[in-house]
């Protein structure tokens, strides 16, 4: 007799797809367990198994198509399968509860007749709400490979939710590379002395790490014309300092920055691979990196956009003072959206800095020289103060021609103050 | 021919809450049944009726016991036209009521017997003839009847459980053959009505596939009040005469093996409705005992079609049946859903009451499964006190290490009722423990659970174990 076969629920929130491909043809005689379909939701492609076993009479969809959940697939003529009773559960594991094991997440679980989880009798059944349990069969996990958090080992939402969670995360990885190789013995050369790393550099080498494995970095260099705004620097500063700061060009290029940032919304963005969307953000907190004895440490200035550059600076050098004396706290290093890191005191021209994760750019600031600069008039040689800018950023979500445009903003926004009251 | 969406046959608590649900989640429903009203057994037959009259029963035991008490009561008068008229008004009201629901969720209704005719068909015969219907999905509920033995005559005096569920007479004296539950009940009943009842189980014990210790403060009260509780004895024979039904006993211990009595009720079980279905048409095959092989969905081997309730197999109980619709429906309308409840509770409406969910303590020694066993005595409920039932007993079964609990049973006044706080704890995989740290209103015999939990934990307030 004819059955339908219908397209399944695939998984959570995914209202349907479109067919790659067809895997049966008219006149196939078919398993339950086998896929007739290669779909491509926004989630992942999946098999489709069919649920039903039968000859194939008729197809109804082709590659190509757009088919929502219960759209009808198939005609099968089902062949006698008949319906054994439940068939005895597969063994338990003996000693629950047992490890999540990586393996495929089952992203399409076979519609209609899932796995058996009714206890065998003699065994103590898997500890778990009949909610929960609907739930992870809903989800397509199976209940009884989930380790349960709760007395007794009793299975949570929660529980299910991590391990399904897990599932997904220990999906092989494109990105991650080979493990790093034990280290030589290197006393064999020479005295070595072993330090433990603080908790700040812990923290920093974790930081970077996970910042370089999961950023695609690209450095855009350029130059900006400080000459004029040093000289208003300086004569400015008399006022800053009865106002009780002290006028600097981090400070300064913070203020522009903020502006920049408002310009150009993408570069206060965070990425969230996972749901596939980009969070722009509608405050503006910059971080700055702050060279400390325990480490490099980021206080982060709130709501730039709102304060004056006197604000910003005198916020500034007590954020870097409570940093370098220890005294900072876990809020003010909290809450970024985008950082400068200035090394100008140091010295040297451009460098590479590393985005602050989940930030998606950084600004780095070298020390400013002067050079040579030929006027486009009388081709005469000038010198002016210059000053390198380096500006690191996402590539997933920031392109070549967006990071130019920022930096060159930024720059231009040096050269000429009034460009932010113009434009920003 | 219209094809019908969804056909539900059978309007008992498999039937009607699967008729209902659908309609609720928004399909066609077409609903067969040879009743007027919804309800099936369980309210015609069963479970309703029954409970009706075990409520009468136990006012009249009250009555007699209440002189203990200081309070004397003259015999009682029955009218029993009156009871019966009091029995069905109870079973009207509730079916009626059903039959609005059916009619406010707009389910099509024919009243007639189906039979299918190939996995997408079904001839109805009804009053006015017989119709075709064609169908996309079907769900089978057609429930059970009283099984019978070889040997008794076809007669007035011989009565199935729906015969002595009518009320007709009060017998002088009354044979009830087979000792499970539907036998002790209506035997309960009818010794309270006044009949000399006499039981005869072919077993050892009475009510076979319950814990022994939750059956003993039942045999005991039934032993004063029947006349005679044969167990190991067979009827080898049943004659009718005018003076009364000759049963001939045969056994070990059997006095009198010649035995009169007005009545005889056969109560030996039930057995599914499976015949003259027209299944022959379909690739549906019932098992050696009649019942219809489905899978976790309750799917039979015909994909169109599913069976739920009595005649998808044990055990046999209308709240079993109601879950299943649930899961019928769910997968008729191609959710992921599946049968698989971790207890099904049992009572038995006796009094005391008796009732379990989950894993019996002689389950686990057939099976050798360890477990730890605690046994709190309602001598030690003040509750209990309070109403003279001390016998009464609250049964914890768990899992020696988790300390999950696996099983609970309890017999006693209103164990059907305690034993759904039983039944949410297995099903939530609560332990021992979540038991004993559940406060429990005072006084109550819900008490007993958390009681019974502390004294698995090693200590109770009202038990005192030396270490």
């Amino acid at each position: 007799m004819p059955a339908p076969f219908k397209l399944p629920e695939l998984g959570e929130n995914i209202k349907g797809g479109t067919i790659v491909k067809v895997l049966v043809n008219v006149g196939d005689t078919i398993t339950k367990e086998q896929p007739v379909l290669e779909m491509e939701t926004d989630k992942a492609v999946v098999e489709v198994p069919a649920g039903l076993a039968g000859r194939v009479a008729e197809i109804h969809v082709k590659a190509g198509d757009k088919a929502e959940i219960g759209r009808l697939i198939l005609t099968l003529d089902s062949e006698a399968t008949p319906a054994t009773p439940a068939p005895a559960p597969a063994k338990a594991p003996a000693a629950p509860p047992l490890p999540a094991k990586p393996r495929p997440v089952p992203v399409a679980p076979p519609p209609a007749l899932a796995p058996t989880t009714a206890p065998a009798a003699g065994r103590v059944p898997v500890a778990a709400a009949p909610s929960v349990r609907k739930f992870a069969r809903e989800i397509g996990i199976d209940i009884q490979q989930v380790p349960g958090s709760g007395d007794g080992g009793r299975i949570t939402e929660e529980d299910v939710k991590r391990f399904a969670k897990e599932l997904n995360t220990s999906r092989p990885q494109v990105a991650t590379g080979p493990a790093a190789p034990p280290l030589p013995d290197f006393t064999r050369w020479g005295e070595v002395e072993i330090q433990p790393m603080n908790a700040v550099r812990r923290k920093t080498a974790e930081h970077m790490s996970l910042a370089w494995s999961q950023i695609p970095h690209v450095t855009q260099f350029d130059l900006a014309d400080i000459t004029d705004m040093e000289e208003r620097r300086k004569k400015l500063s008399d006022r800053a300092e009865k106002a009780g700061a002290k006028l600097t060009v981090t400070a300064m290029l913070i203020k522009i920055v903020a502006a920049a940032l408002k310009t150009f919304p993408k570069f206060n963005a965070s990425i969230n691979a996972a749901g596939g969307e980009v969070i722009l953000k509608k405050f503006y907190n910059v971080g700055v990196a702050v060279d400390t004895e325990r480490g490099l440490l980021v206080p982060v200035i709130r709501d730039v956009e709102k304060k004056n550059i006197i604000q910003i600076a005198a916020e500034l050098s007590r954020l870097a003072d409570k940093a370098r004396t220890g005294k900072i706290g876990l809020d003010e290093l909290q809450g970024g959206t985008f950082t400068v890191t200035n090394l100008g005191g140091i010295g040297g021209t451009h460098f590479t800095p590393i985005v602050n994760y989940p930030e998606v750019a950084i600004l780095g600031i070298g020390r400013a020289r002067r050079e040579p600069a030929f006027t486009d008039k009388d081709g005469c040689c000038q010198p002016r103060l210059m000053l390198p800018l380096s500006l690191s950023y996402d590539h997933r979500l920031i392109d070549g021609a967006d990071g130019a445009r920022f930096l060159r903003w930024i720059v231009e926004a040096i050269e000429e103050p009034l460009l932010i009251p113009l434009e920003g | 021919m219209d094809k019908k969406q969804l056909v539900v046959i059978g309007g008992g608590p498999g039937g009607y809450p699967a008729a209902f649900l659908a309609a609720d989640l928004g399909m066609k429903v077409t609903m067969v049944d040879q009743e007027a009203n919804p309800g099936g057994v369980c309210l015609y037959r069963g479970c309703i009726p029954s409970k009706a009259l075990l409520h009468v029963a136990k006012l009249l035991n009250e009555t007699r016991e209440a002189a203990a008490w200081g309070v004397k009561y003259a015999a009682p008068q029955l009218d029993i036209e009156k009871l019966r008229a009091w029995k069905n008004s109870v079973i009207d009201r509730l079916t009626g009521g059903l039959g609005q629901l059916r009619k406010q969720r707009n389910i099509e209704f024919i009243r007639g017997r189906a039979r299918f005719s190939g996995a997408g068909g079904l001839v109805v015969a009804t009053d006015s003839g017989e119709q075709k219907l064609a169908f996309e999905q079907a769900i089978l509920a057609s429930g059970s009847r009283p099984a019978t033995i070889p040997g008794p005559p076809a007669s007035p005096r011989i009565w199935d459980s729906t015969a002595a569920l009518a009320l007709e007479s009060v017998p002088k004296s009354l044979l009830v053959i087979g000792g499970g539950y539907i036998g002790l009940e209506l035997g309960s009943v009818y010794a309270a009505l006044g009949s000399r009842v006499t039981v005869v189980e072919m077993l050892s014990g009475l009510l076979p596939g319950a814990d022994r210790d939750l059956v003993t403060p039942l045999s005991r009260r039934i032993e004063k009040q029947f006349a005679a509780v044969l167990l190991n004895t067979r009827v080898a024979e049943v004659k009718e005469t005018p003076e009364g039904i000759h049963v001939r006993f045969d056994g070990r211990d059997i006095k009198e093996p010649v035995q009169v009595f007005d009545r005889v009720l056969v109560s030996v079980g039930r057995k599914p409705n499976s015949g003259d279905l027209g299944l022959e048409t379909t690739r549906i095959k019932p098992d050696a005992k009649g019942f219809i092989p489905v899978d976790e969905q309750r799917r039979t081997a015909e994909p169109s079609i599913f069976a739920i309730g009595d005649v998808a197999g044990e055990p046999m109980l209308a709240h079993k049946a109601t879950h299943e619709a649930r899961v019928a429906v769910e997968a008729a309308l191609g959710k992921k859903t599946l049968f698989e409840p971790r207890a099904i509770p049992a009572v038995v409406f006796t009094d005391p009451e008796i009732a379990w969910c989950g894993l019996t303590e002689t389950e686990a020694q057939k099976t050798g499964q360890p477990v730890k066993v605690a046994r709190f005595p309602w001598a030690a409920s003040g509750r209990a006190l309070t109403l003279d039932r001390p016998e009464g007993v609250t049964k914890l079964i768990a899992d020696p290490e988790t300390g999950r609990v696996l099983g609970v049973g309890m017999a006693g006044p209103g164990a059907g009722d305690m034993i759904a706080e039983a039944a949410l704890a297995l099903e939530m995989g609560a332990t021992a423990e979540d038991l004993a740290l559940t406060i429990h209103p005072h006084p109550t015999l819900s008490e007993s659970v958390m009681e019974a939990a502390e004294l698995l934990l090693g200590h109770c307030t009202h038990v005192y174990r030396k270490k």
